[in-house]
């Protein structure tokens, strides 16, 4: 199909309006069906036990008890998902991680699972299963894991990327590089250089719907899973291969999901919920607890991170250089590189290097969370960047402004950048009024900047025109944030009709082609640019079933506004023809009226944004709050601009919280010794102020409409954004995320005894 | 262990249900009643996501038994509306884009129907302290404090 993606530049009707999202009703009343809200006659129970030690190997599990008990189905191990992923080094990971097979490998891995006829039958048989592990030494920080003398977690892993192949295996599965010119000589002409190291805490998404799934496998082959995840036709890939069941006799449906954030684009609890019900005969219920999300889904990673940037008097900057190592969990990523490639995106540099080194510790399995990666890289080049402004005795704003990246660059990590918002979101920056806020006793303002690629990815659309002009709209991708409201107003566009005449669905894995997860700000770039195609190409039906209606060519007529338009004077007489009028008469016509799209959607701009941030410390006790808060960022075209304002704040909110208060504390014993979110502390209403807005649109000239991804970008400046407010407020510069009271108490303290 | 009958008031009905001695009111609800619209975050009391109104208190259903509604009167979000009609603040929810994935906004519905009415009139702050038991990881809490004086400001009004 000849679709064009290109921008057009046209003039909007219901694109940037702000209607009430379609699935509102439900939600605010309740009956919207999330994971765990769904049921089937006959279900059973699920349960998982976890492995309480953070890296042994596991001798002998002794099930027959369990199995006993009365009211218990089914009891699987490892043994229950043998290995059919044939050598794909990655999907036996995951299926190592949904189900320890020789060794536990962290605290919170899975080694059975039970389903059972209720709750308590499950738990009791957890503790009847016998387990026999022997211990093993183990490693949960960044830094140590990386040491010669470190406890290896996985044997065969040799580092791969290293000029020599290592002859000693080791934790660091990968080494990558990215960069350009010559950073030594570029430091040679440095005046000023600023050298820092950086460390950053593990944190979880936190979505507030703990992982569920009803699995249910019948004996004839087939299998249905509804689930909350952020792709379910990836699901139903993982899941079937690693079942080995056919992926097309898997049927997926994607419940109402209550947050993912990069999280639930992994298959846990999926394929063990389908194993049990393969075992059992009967649909099984599995529901994380808040603890399991903790310690077995999630997190990102702990990172360490060495940045040196040199400038010239005058403020450019001469050389850039960073080595990023990246917490991978038990099993290899990909975490470092993503860093590496995003840390000095905003810039404009001649000489570049960004080496990523990925870690392999006792943690769970890194996931990704909300342009993963890059927050914790941003918060190192963005806290130095602001160091050296204040050597060279610039304003960071001006110091930033002077070497940002501009269409024609070449990024950091490879590509020339088209038109991009770095810049201009800068400027704004500049003559935004809370820049010249007065400030208070023991407050202090920074800002920072943040870069996201984004991504497209395959995408597919049905649009259905019903008998009576409605249109009906089916995606795959989930909606994770009011997409079904953005993808309504596109459809309204193109078609020309009412908001309020479409409703959007998001269709299971029997009823549309396949999509790629819902991530990387996907969601409503994509998605567009599918159902535009799919709209036009409903648009040519409608206009060839009107010329059959008038009994002429359909070449004479065009589509505006909602109606087939007879064009030139000989058909003067002729009446436009409206969408439900030409629906009416469909049945006489040809059938049923529908557009559908499949592509692989390309050119997702890349993003950017720059936060300004207030806070107040308080020096007796190290705590600090954000008290103002501003988030400035390129949409491409904002489609529901409250919706796109969300995304910001969200991101904001989730960054604030990083930066100030979220880690993953383990004991001695490599216990999570926070699981909860009693102890690890999201955000709460009274935490926070207002967070302000200003979308900037800068159209990505690959989306029909210059749409961007949103979704991620607002959580890579507020780290070192706080991170820059602090060291103007207490006056000391932060290295460490969280920068939770004890941290800053002590860097307090440690500044006045070193002045006294 | 043998079951507890209980008689209690749900959304102005009258329901009976027998319940285990230590199930939680909201697994009463969720599974036993098919109410799911009160959510379970944490199950620990930490996210609000559960919350109910029980005889004019704001409670976490996940910290409550189901025996213990026993002759009480229990609100939960599937009893804000009446018929078509949204409560003021589902609208005002609506209105604002007060939700992103949706899953804390049951547990923000009732906690702020119970901060409107024992204060029609809060301040900012006011409310992000009334509302400070609720967790939302998608929407920065923005859009929720401002969907609720708007709200506040309606139901002053009427
Ligand atoms: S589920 Fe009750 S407070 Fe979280
Ligand atoms: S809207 Fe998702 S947690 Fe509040």
């Amino acid at each position: 199909m000849n679709f064009d993606p290109r921008f057009s530049g046209r003039k909007f009707a219901s694109v940037g309006t702000r209607p009430i999202r379609p699935d509102g009703v439900d939600k605010v009343t309740g009956r919207a069906r999330y994971g765990a809200d769904f049921n089937m006659a006959g279900q059973l129970v699920g349960r998982v036990l976890r492995s309480p030690h953070a890296h042994a190997k596991i001798l002998k599990i002794d099930t027959s008890k369990a199995e006993k008990l009365a009211g218990v189905k089914a009891v699987i191990t490892a043994a229950d998902l043998p290995d059919l992923t044939d050598g794909d080094a990655a999907m036996y990971d995951v299926l190592d991680n949904c189900m320890a097979r020789s060794k536990a490998l962290y605290d919170g891995h899975a080694v059975a699972a039970v389903a059972a006829v209720d709750a308590r039958t499950a738990r009791q048989a957890l503790k009847l299963i016998e387990v026999d592990y022997e211990l093993l030494p183990h490693v949960t920080d960044v830094d140590e894991a990386m040491k010669h003398t470190a406890p290896l977690i996985n044997d065969t892993i040799f580092t791969e990327g290293l000029e020599e192949k290592p002859v000693k295996p080791s934790n660091v599965t990968k080494r990558s590089q990215f960069g350009h010119g010559d950073v030594h000589q570029g430091f040679g002409h440095a005046d000023f250089i600023v050298e820092r190291s950086f460390k950053t805490e593990q944190t979880h998404q936190g979505y507030i719907e703990p992982h569920a799934c009803v699995a249910n496998v019948s004996s004839d082959g087939t299998a249905d899973l509804w689930v909350c995840t952020q792709g379910h036709f990836v699901y139903r890939q993982h899941c079937a291969q690693l079942l080995g069941l056919e992926a097309s006799k898997l049927r997926v449906t994607s419940s109402e999901i209550g947050g993912g954030f990069g999280g639930k684009t992994h298959v846990w609890a999926e394929p063990v919920a389908l194993a049990l019900s393969r075992k059992a005969g009967r649909p099984v219920k599995l529901v994380m607890t808040r603890d399991e999300v903790f310690r077995a889904s999630g997190p990102t990673s702990a990172t360490s991170i060495d940045v040196k940037i040199g400038a010239r008097k005058d403020g450019t900057i001469t050389a850039a250089e960073a080595t990023l190592r990246y917490s991978s969990g038990p099993y290899a990523g990909t975490w470092a590189e993503i860093g590496a490639m995003t840390a000095f995106a905003c810039y404009k540099l001649d000489n570049v290097k960004t080496v990523g080194y990925e870690v392999l510790v006792n943690r769970p399995k890194t996931a990704a969370y909300r342009a993963p990666s890059a927050p914790m890289a941003a918060f190192a080049v963005e806290s130095a960047v602001d160091e050296l402004a204040k050597e060279l005795g610039m304003d960071p704003v001006e110091f930033r402004i002077k070497n940002a990246a501009q269409e024609g660059t070449r990024s950091s990590y490879g590509p020339v950048y088209g038109p991009i918002g770095i810049g201009p979101t800068l400027e704004a920056a500049k003559t935004h009024p809370h820049m010249k806020a007065p400030l208070g006793k023991n407050q202090g303002r920074g800002m920072a900047c943040g870069f996201w690629f984004n991504f497209g990815g395959q995408t597919c659309v049905d649009l259905n025109i019903g008998m009576d002009g409605s249109v009906s709209l089916a995606v795959g991708t989930v909606d994770v944030g009011g997409s079904r409201a953005s993808l309504s107003l596109v459809a309204a566009e193109e078609l020309g009709i009412d908001y309020a005449q479409l409703k959007a669905v998001v269709a299971d894995t029997s009823s549309l082609g396949y999509n790629d997860m819902t991530d990387g700000s996907r969601g409503t770039f994509s998605s567009s640019m599918a159902t535009i195609s799919a709209a036009r190409n409903a648009i040519k039906i409608l206009r060839d079933r009107a010329a059959q209606m008038w009994d002429i060519p359909v070449d004479d007529v065009i589509w505006e506004n909602g109606h087939a338009i007879a064009k030139g004077e000989k058909y003067g007489n002729l009446a436009a023809l409206s969408l439900k009028e030409i629906a009416a008469a469909s049945g006489k016509t040809g059938g049923p009226i529908a557009g559908h799209s499949e592509l692989v959607a390309d050119g997702a701009g890349v993003s950017f944004a720059t936060h300004i941030c207030d806070i107040e410390v308080d020096p007796e006790t190290g705590a600090a709050r954000v008290i103002r808060y501003t988030v400035i960022q390129d949409a491409g075209k904002a489609v529901h601009p409250t919706y796109v304002e969300g995304q910001y704040q969200g991101g904001a909110a989730q960054g604030i919280g990083w930066a100030l208060n979220e880690e993953y504390i383990y004991g001695k014993d490599g216990r999570l010794q926070n699981a909860g979110f009693l102890d690890y502390r999201i955000p709460v209403c009274s935490d926070l102020p207002m967070i302000d807005t200003q979308i900037l649109e800068i159209p990505n000239p690959n989306h029909p409409y210059g749409v961007r991804g949103v979704g991620e970008t607002s959580i890579v400046p507020p780290l070192a954004a706080i991170a820059n407010a602090m060291s103007n407020a207490a006056g000391v510069r932060m290295t460490h995320i969280p920068m939770s009271p004890p941290r800053v108490l002590a860097a307090i303290e440690a500044e006045r005894e070193g002045r006294a | 262990m043998a079951g507890v009958a209980v008689s209690t008031t749900i959304n102005g009905d009258h329901v009976e249900y027998l319940c285990q001695p230590d199930e939680t009111l909201l697994d009463v609800l969720r599974d036993r009643l098919g109410l799911t619209g009160a959510k379970e975050g944490c199950g620990t009391g930490d996210c609000g996501a559960c919350s109910i109104i029980l005889d004019d208190r704001l409670v976490c259903s996940c910290l409550v038994l189901g025996a213990e509604a026993e002759g009480r009167q229990v609100e939960t979000v599937e009893g804000m509306a009446h018929g078509e009609k949204l409560h003021t603040l589902q609208q005002k929810f609506l209105e604002h884009a007060a939700l992103q994935c949706g899953i804390c906004t049951p547990g923000f519905l009732i906690a702020a129907k119970d901060l409107l009415a024992k204060n029609p009139d809060p301040s900012e702050e006011e409310i992000r302290f009334g509302l400070a038991g609720n967790l939302c990881r998608c929407t920065g809490y923005d859009k929720i404090v401002r969907a609720v004086q708007d709200a506040a400001n309606v139901m002053k009004g009427a």
